[in-house]
This record gives C-alpha cells, structure tokens and sequence, in this order.
C-alpha cells in the first residue's frame, strides 16, 4: 500500500506543480489542454487495463467516449418543449431531472438537467459494452481487432450521419454544470484552475481505483488470465466473465471522459468517435508500456498535451501511426518496462564507479 | 463407501477418431488411482473431459455427488477439482508466491469493486491468502524461492510450484498430468513420496504418467486405457499380469526396469 | 424492374473492388498468416499515382506505371518492416500494418491534399452509357468486371499451372517443409506483397473513375475488403469474389431502406453479424481453410 500511496502522492504533487508554474510563467491559458488532456487520460487508463491486464485490443475504443459524450450533449440541449404535454416528460420533470434555459435567443429551452444525463448516458455505454462485450470478447486476433474497429466506425458513421446530432458539425452549447456545489466543469474562463483541479482530481480518483484493482485478488486473476487463461480457469478463475467486467469497465472510463469533456468543452464532434483517435489512445498505451498505468498516464499527458497544442500540426495523426510502428517494430512491450528501467540503472551504475577513470 | 469420482460412458469423438470410447470408471475417496496407457490412448482428453477443458459427447462424470459434465473448467475448480498440466502452465512474470496464491482464488470473494475501494475486509482476505500461500510452499519446501519470478526456476522446481498451485485450491480431487515427466530417478522417488503425503491428508489423487515404477509403487488401484478403451481397472499386481495390458506395452516395461 | 437492375449494376461495380480487395487480403494471409491492415491503401496508391502519371504519359501507361511504383511500394513495405520480425505475435502484427496504413494515408495527404481524384473513363465518357435491356450501364462497368474477370483467372492459371504461384502454395501451406524443398520462402513472401500491391493497385486504377479516389479511400476499403475475405471465409478467393457480389448488392440496395449515409453502417454490421455467428464466413469451414487455393 505504501508504494502505491507516494505513486499517488508524487502524482498530485506534479499536478499542483504544473499548475502553479502555469500561474507563475503567466501562462495559465495552458490550463484548458491540461484538463482537456487529463479527460483523455482518463480513458488511457482505462483502456491500459484492457489491454494490458484483459489482453483484449479495442481499436473502437473512441466509440464509448462518443456515445457518453454525444448522448449527454443531446440531452442536455435537445428541446424537449414540444413534448411538454406528455406523460413521459411530465414524469421526468417531476423528479426534477428536467430544466428550462434559456437559448441563445432567449427562447425557453426545456431539456435534461446534466446530472441525470451524465448519469444516463455512462449507463447507457455501460449496457452497450456489457452486450456486445460477451460475442466480441470470443473473438481473438485480428477477427477481435477488426470487430472493435467496425464498432468504432460505425458509431462515427451515426453520429456523422445523423442530422439530429448535428451530423459533420456536431452537437454544441452543452452547458457545465457543477459536480457537488462548487466544484464546478466547464462554464468558461474564471473557475479554469478550479476546473482544472477537477479534472485532474477524478483522474487521481480513476487511477487510485485502477491501482487498487491491480493489486487485488481480480487483479492477480487477471495478470493469471492474460499469463495462462487455461490454467486460470481451472484454478477456478471465470475468465470470460472477468475478460467482460474488465471491457464494461474501460468502456465506463471512456463514457466518464467523454460527458465530463463535452461538457467542459460545450460540445463535440465527430473527430472524437473518429478510427483516429482510437489508434492514438492505442498507441499512447503501447508506448506506455501495455501493464503499465502511469506508463500509459505519462505518456497520456505529453503526447495528448503536445497534439491539442497543435506541436504536431498537420501530421498529428502520422505521429501516433509512427509511435505505434516504431513501437510495435522495436519495443512491443512499451518504453516504461522494468527492464529498461533496470537497464538504465545499470548504465548509470558503470558510470558512477568508473568516474574519472578513462 | 461411494466414490468421489465416478465416470459412466464416457465418450469424445474428434471428427472420425473416438479419443475416449465408453469409459466408466470411479475413484475412490482418499486413494490414488493412476491412469496409464501408451500414447495416443486418450488419456490427456479423458483429463480434459473430467476438468472440463472438452465437454463429452455421452456419459456422466459424477463428482463428490454432483453431476459435473458440461461445466466450465472454472465451475469444476470451485466444486473441489484441482489439476496439473502436461507441459507446465505457471503464470508468467509472477512470482512463486502469486502463482500459489492463485490457488486460493476460490477460497476468496474480493470482487472488482471491493478490490477498486480497497475495502477493509479485503485487507485482512489477503493477509490470508498469503499466509496459507506460505504454508503450501513450506510443505513443498520452496519457501526461499517465495518472491522469485516462477518461470525463471528449474524445471523441477516449477513442476512443484504448479503443485503447489494446485494445493492451494484445497482440492478434494487433485488430477496430476504425467507430473513425472522430465525429472530424474531421485526427483522421481521424491515425487513419489511426496504425492503419498499429499494422499495421507485426505486428497484423493488422480494421475496420468507413464513411469512404470512411479505408478507401481504409489498406486492403490490402476485404470489402462488403449486407443480409447478400457482394458483394465484393478489394482497394480492384478494389472501388471494383465495379459493384455502386458500386449499392449509390449517391450515398455524394461526401460523402467 | 429497371431500377432494381440498375441497383444491381451499382452493387456489382462496387463488389468488383471489394473483391480485389479481399483477393488481396487473402493471397498475402495465404503466405504470411498476416492481415496486411495497408491493402486498401495499395487501391488508393494505385489510383492516385496513375492520375498523377496521366499528366505527362498517355493512360495505359500511366495506368502500368502505377502498379509498378505500387509494387515497388508493398515489395519495400515487406523488406523494411516484416521481413526481420522474429515469430511477432497477431496483435504486433495487426498494429504494425495498421500503423503502415496510417502513414501512406497521411502521405498521401501531404502529397496530393484532401481533393478527390478520377482517371478518364478507358471509353467514353462519364455520360455515356450501353443500354442493356432498359438498364443504363456505363462502359467503364464493362471494363471494371471484364479486367478483374482476366485478372482473376491469370492468378488462377498463375496459382495453379506456374512454377511460382505452385511455390508460392506451398510455402502457405507448409513454410518449413517450402523451405526444405529449397523454395526461399523470404522471397516469397515479399512476392505476394508486391502481387498484392500489383492487384489492388490495378483495381484502384480501373475503378477510379466511377467511384474517384481521394487520400482516405483506403481504410474504408480495407474494412469492406476484410468483411468480404471472411465473409467468404479467410483464404479462399474464389469465395471471396462471390460474397463481394453479395455484399455489393447488399449495401446498394441498403440506400432503399437507409439514410446513404449508413451504407457503410450496413457493411460492418454484417461483418460484426459473421464474426459472431459464423467466423469461417458463408462458404467455409475451419477444415476447408486449411485447404486454400491461394
């Protein structure tokens, strides 16, 4: 526990750290890729644990952060007026899940409060990896691979499609809303840090519960599952069972991202259920180090920074296909493995001893 | 006194080949019955089908009064069946330790979300599970090699590490498949007595092997199968002037000699 | 009568490429046991380079010369990349080709930007059309079909009558025993990358001007490619052809019922549906693809 507990701690502090050399070079409009890329760490990691701890890929993995965040902006914006007679939309705004806005125009707008939609909309994604994930998860090779990419592709395929979710432009004026009173996501320009605290806090939280699940009894039958599954399951592990908990619960990490991001950011599009942002969070965790968790938030957090800071320009998609095939090519267990690291330190080691000795 | 195991009719067909052809069979609690036969007689498949890695196409496997074929090999574990594998099946990059406490995954309940919150009873649950992990590897010996990644071991060594494994479920059946295979004379005899010890706490023991002497010495009953079939089931001194068994061995008993 | 017809022309075309595609998968699974994610992008190459070409030469040649250069590409493609991995495992593999695709995708991007691109129609022009029975076809249907007809039956004769195509079987059948009948199975397995590249790259030119080529148009065509090579159950091309018809057809007349922007939803459903049903696809059994032609 003690390992873990300053893993943790030597994390928040870099956290607040970053923060306050922001405040201080004067740049704090950093902030908002920092949080936006701290969402997207959130669904890194979880990701980490399907692939490195279940051994299942997901090239679709963006289609659970779609679903989550498309779903909420849409309830979140649609207007529900002209239902406003029905018993259904009676019934909803009697549990008080239902607010009237005002629209831009300052038009009355009655639609979902975020709460209720946040909550709807991770247990929809939830639902849907929990029923696809049983006959995907029998799939293994490149039929699993290609049946989670044509996942991906279709959800971008609907919600590029779909004029009702806004089609090539996306869905927009998804308001913020506050978490617990004062803790505020999204809602602009003065709560920046606050949002920012935020955002990196619920990613603590993820990786907290992912470390934890790690060093659990689940997490030593999963290591013995992706180790031997045969020889798991007659230890009485249920592997099957366990492969799809651990599928439902990293498509839950990505529906978390992508409604708190969407509403942090007041919208999406559909770049975010694109093949390509699959692949980049594929290939930010195989550069990880695949087992690795802070392998994959670390490079999570300078290779999801630098792209949203617009460092790789036009070739922002060619830089992750070039780090998944140097990767995969000369380093397929990850950059992050002990071994380098203890490689490194014996490097080091001949260094010290030898000193001035040339 | 009813068996612990009982398998009626057994039988597998793969494409035109019967592995397994109307096999019936028990073992009785607290003994080791030794399944022998030359190879190809189907006896990894008749393994495969009472843990439930295969399930049958005819008969019954009948398991401390449960009917137990079909199952999922997981479902099996958890009613008692403990096993070995042919060519060792230890977890890779883990350590002796973590491989034995696997075994103790049915003797365990912490779940995805306990396991998330850390939740206090998970806490002293893993306490446990050490400890009894390091009493198994203390009757095996293997206590200094506790924090050593298992597949880094000799081979000896890691055929009672999946031993080990295996006697960490607490099993009431425990299924050994040619756990001989690949170890010396003295390793051997060691094998031996200590599969006798395992039988004397009260685990009944079935083990496929092809060392004549092992089986011989250690066995209180011997079930032969060839080319699918039974073609004896008694004890060894019975078998061993089977005229039969005898045939179908033909030349095999002098090299254990 | 005639506009279920012309829907069924529409699909055919389509299921032309689909099938080359597929054809392509399969003669480089056949070899390596790899799913080369990249061959969609060796139809796109193939289009773009010949359009290119078609400034400065006349078409056929322009159209050679891209399969050629295509060729070159996939032969590199094998000896930087796969050649000197030693026993990589499916998911490397799969990541790695996936990678490849991504690369020439945005190398074609920088190198002729987002715009769509058409060869001429081979005769005639884009209004043309031969009436066949009140159906309104376009000559370059004719040619579409008839070239990937010749080509089918060249790899067939190649396969099966050629000293080559016959090592190239045997190498897919068994690699170790190829190798000890002196069959240098490296050489081979780059030679199926180039025929591969060769076959998608002539596909890309033939179809080009009916259904354009711009930088993306590959990935889209690999998932297509793919449904159809398992459709038809992994490895056997003949059955390929046949389930791209299928699946051609299918989605063609998808825009009756759908939005044509779900067109390809409708593709990957079915994919998603044999995958889950029925992996060895329509025509095959996990004995008979073992028993590949090529």
């Amino acid at each position: 526990m003690s390992a873990k507990f300053l893993q943790i701690s030597g994390f928040a502090v870099a956290i607040v750290a970053i923060q306050i050399v922001t405040q201080l070079t004067d740049s704090s409009f950093l902030l908002t890729q920092l949080t936006m890329t701290a969402y997207y760490s959130l669904l890194v990691i979880g990701l980490c644990m399907l692939i490195g701890y279940a051994g299942q890929i997901s090239l679709g993995h963006a289609g659970f952060f779609a679903i989550g965040g498309y779903m909420s902006a849409f309830l979140t914006t649609h207007d529900l007026t002209v239902l406003k007679g029905k018993p259904f939309v009676a019934l909803l705004s009697k549990f008080g899940l239902l607010v009237v806005k005002k629209d831009l125009y300052g038009a009355e707008l009655l639609a979902f409060h975020p709460w209720p939609a946040c909550i709807l909309s991770v247990c929809t994604v939830l639902i849907v990896a929990y029923v696809i994930g049983g006959p995907v998860l029998k799939l293994k090779g490149h039929y699993l691979a290609m049946a989670t990419l044509g996942f991906g592709i279709i959800i971008y395929r609907i919600v590029l499609g779909t004029s009702g979710l806004g089609a090539a432009d996306g869905l927009s004026g998804v308001p913020g809303f506050s978490l617990f009173p004062g803790v505020m996501i999204g809602g602009g320009g003065p709560g920046k840090i606050l949002n920012y605290y935020v955002a990196w806090g619920i990613v603590v939280a993820g990786m907290t519960a992912l470390l934890n699940l790690i060093g659990s009894r689940v997490g030593r039958a999963l290591s013995a599952i992706h180790g031997a599954e045969d020889a798991a399951e007659a230890m009485g592990i249920p592997t099957a069972n366990y492969k799809l908990r651990v599928f439902v619960l990293s498509a839950g990490f990505a529906a978390i991202a992508g409604v708190l991001l969407t509403h942090y950011n007041g919208s999406i599009g559909p770049s975010e259920a694109s093949v390509m942002k699959s692949v980049r969070y594929v290939a930010i965790v195989a550069i990880g180090g695949m087992t690795s968790l802070w392998g994959a938030i670390s490079m999570s957090l300078i290779l999801n920074y630098l792209s949203l800071r617009g460092s790789f320009g036009t070739y922002d998609d060619a830089v992750f296909g070039v780090i998944l095939i140097l990767i995969m090519l000369f380093a397929p267990d990850g950059l992050i493995r002990r071994q380098v690291l203890g490689d490194l330190k014996s490097l080091f080691g001949r260094f010290t001893r030898k000193g001035a000795v040339t | 006194m009813t068996p612990l195991l009982s398998v009626e009719n057994l039988s597998k067909r793969f494409g035109g080949l019967k592995a397994v052809n109307e096999v019936s069979f028990t073992v009785p609690e607290g003994s080791i019955k030794a399944l022998i036969g030359p190879n190809g007689a189907g006896k990894t498949t008749l393994f495969n089908l009472i843990s439930g890695v295969i399930a049958p196409d005819t008969g019954v496997i009948n398991f401390g009064g449960n009917y137990v074929q079909g199952l999922r090999p997981h479902q099996i574990a958890s009613k008692g069946m403990a096993r070995t594998f042919q060519h060792i099946r230890l977890f890779p990059k883990m350590s002796v330790l973590e491989n034995v406490m696997i075994g103790r995954h049915i003797h365990s309940k912490a779940g995805f979300v306990a396991g998330m919150l850390s939740m206090p009873y998970t806490w002293s649950e893993e306490k446990r599970i050490k400890a009894k992990a390091h009493d198994i590897l203390a009757f095996l010996e293997l206590e200094n090699l506790a924090d050593i990644e298992a597949t880094s071991l000799s081979y000896g060594q890691q055929r009672n590490v999946e031993l080990g494994r295996a006697l960490a479920c607490e099993p009431r059946l425990l299924l050994l498949d040619e756990p001989a295979a690949g170890l010396n004379m003295s390793e051997t005899a060691e094998l031996g007595s200590l599969i006798s010890k395992i039988r004397d706490t009260g685990i009944t023991v079935l083990i496929v092997e092809h060392d004549m002497t092992l089986v011989m010495e250690i066995s209180d009953e011997i079930l032969v199968l060839s080319y699918g079939k039974k073609i004896a089931d008694d004890i060894p001194l019975a078998v061993q002037s089977n005229s039969e068994v005898i045939n179908v061995y033909l030349g095999e008993d002098e090299e254990d000699a | 009568m005639e506009l279920l017809l012309q829907y069924i022309v529409a699909g055919v075309t389509y299921g032309t490429i689909y099938a080359i595609v597929a054809i392509g998968f399969n003669i480089i699974y056949n070899t390596t046991g790899i799913i080369n994610f990249a061959q969609g992008e060796f139809v796109m190459l193939g289009g773009m380079t010949a359009f290119t070409f078609k400034e400065y030469m006349p078409l056929p040649l322009a159209i050679v010369s891209a399969v050629i250069i295509t060729m070159i590409i996939g032969a590199l493609i094998e000896i930087v990349f796969i050649r000197w991995l030693h026993k990589p495992s499916v998911l490397r593999m799969i990541i790695i080709t996936i990678g490849l695709s991504i690369l020439i995708r945005e190398m074609a991007l920088h190198i002729w930007g987002e715009g769509v691109t058409a060869l001429p129609y081979f005769t005639g022009t884009s209004v043309t059309s031969v009436n066949l029975g009140g159906v309104f076809i376009s000559p370059q249907v004719f040619w579409a079909v008839g070239i990937s007809s010749i080509m089918v039956i060249l790899l067939s004769i190649f396969f099966n009558f050629t000293l080559l195509g016959k090592q190239m079987r045997a190498c897919s059948a068994n690699r170790e025993a190829a190798r000890l009948c002196g069959i240098n199975a490296q050489n081979m397995v780059t030679f199926s990358f180039m025929l591969s590249a060769a076959i998608g790259a002539l596909g890309g030119c033939i179809v080009s001007p009916i259904t354009y080529v711009q930088y993306d148009s590959g990935s889209q065509l690999a998932i297509k490619g793919f449904t159809v090579a398992i459709l038809g159950g992994l490895g056997n091309s003949t059955a390929a052809v046949a389930a791209a018809m299928i699946l051609g057809i299918l989605e063609s007349f998808s825009i009756w019922a759908l939005p044509a922007a779900y067109k390809d939803v409708v593709s990957i459903a079915i994919m998603l549906t044999i995958l889950f049903v029925k992996p060895s696809g329509l025509f095959g059994n996990a004995a008979a693809a073992r028993l590949k032609e090529y």
